[in-house]
């Protein structure tokens, strides 16, 4: 099972998802109407790793991160 | 080094801390920022969510970059509650080169705001309401859409 972790405002609870890659998470998260709507806006990491791979495989106790827009400072 | 206060950030503590570690007498130049809550948008403040791990991953790409130009970086941010007129990003550059701190402060603020991930919050009514609107997408943004 794979983590996935929902940043800042988003204000979910992680999830564990049964997914082999970020493909597979991508059309699991559109069928969850609180987060679909994010997935438009947010950056993805893997293991705290941003990645840009849609392709990406992933094995179980990988951690995916989801990190919507930012504003430090 | 990188420190994140459950706090607004005092000044004057913490420079006197980062001049602290430099014991060495080649830094000719040091390049400093401070944020400061202003006042907009009628907010009584901000409040921000960090990420440490993945704060502390964006840091060490600069910390290497700052180290490898024979210089050093410091940077504190706050997390929580900081009311107007408190400070909540400071970040410095001490270089023996006055152009290398000038420079890479002016470039790296810049992706700080674009690409750390920290979450502004606008404390206005009693109320903490995520800043969407000031807020920037990361690079890749998008992918799983």
């Amino acid at each position: 099972m794979v983590q996935v972790e929902f940043l800042g405002p988003i204000g979910l609870k992680p999830i564990e998802a049964d997914v082999a890659n970020l493909k597979e998470l991508s059309q699991l998260l559109k069928k969850k109407k609180e987060v679909k709507a994010w997935l438009e806006n947010c950056a993805v990491a893997v293991n705290d790793e941003i990645t840009k791979d849609i392709e990406k495989e992933l094995k179980s106790g990988d951690k995916v991160t989801l990190l919507p827009p930012v504003c430090g400072g | 080094m990188i420190k994140v206060y459950k706090r607004p950030l005092n000044k004057e503590e913490i420079e006197r801390e980062w001049f602290a570690t430099l014991t060495e007498n080649r830094n000719g130049a040091f390049v400093s920022f401070t944020g400061i809550i202003k006042e907009e948008h009628k907010i009584e403040g901000l409040s921000f969510d960090i990420h440490e791990p993945m704060l502390k991953k964006w840091f060490n790409v600069w910390d290497s970059y700052t180290k490898d130009n024979n210089s050093k970086l410091f940077m504190a941010h706050s997390k929580g509650d900081v009311m107007l007129g408190e400070i909540s990003f400071m970040c410095a550059v001490a270089s023996p080169k006055r152009r290398f701190a000038l420079e890479t402060m002016d470039t790296l603020v810049e992706d700080f705001k674009a690409n750390a991930p920290i979450w502004k919050y606008d404390l206005k009514n009693g109320e903490r309401a995520f800043a969407l609107a000031r807020s920037h997408k990361i690079d890749g943004s998008g992918l799983l859409a």
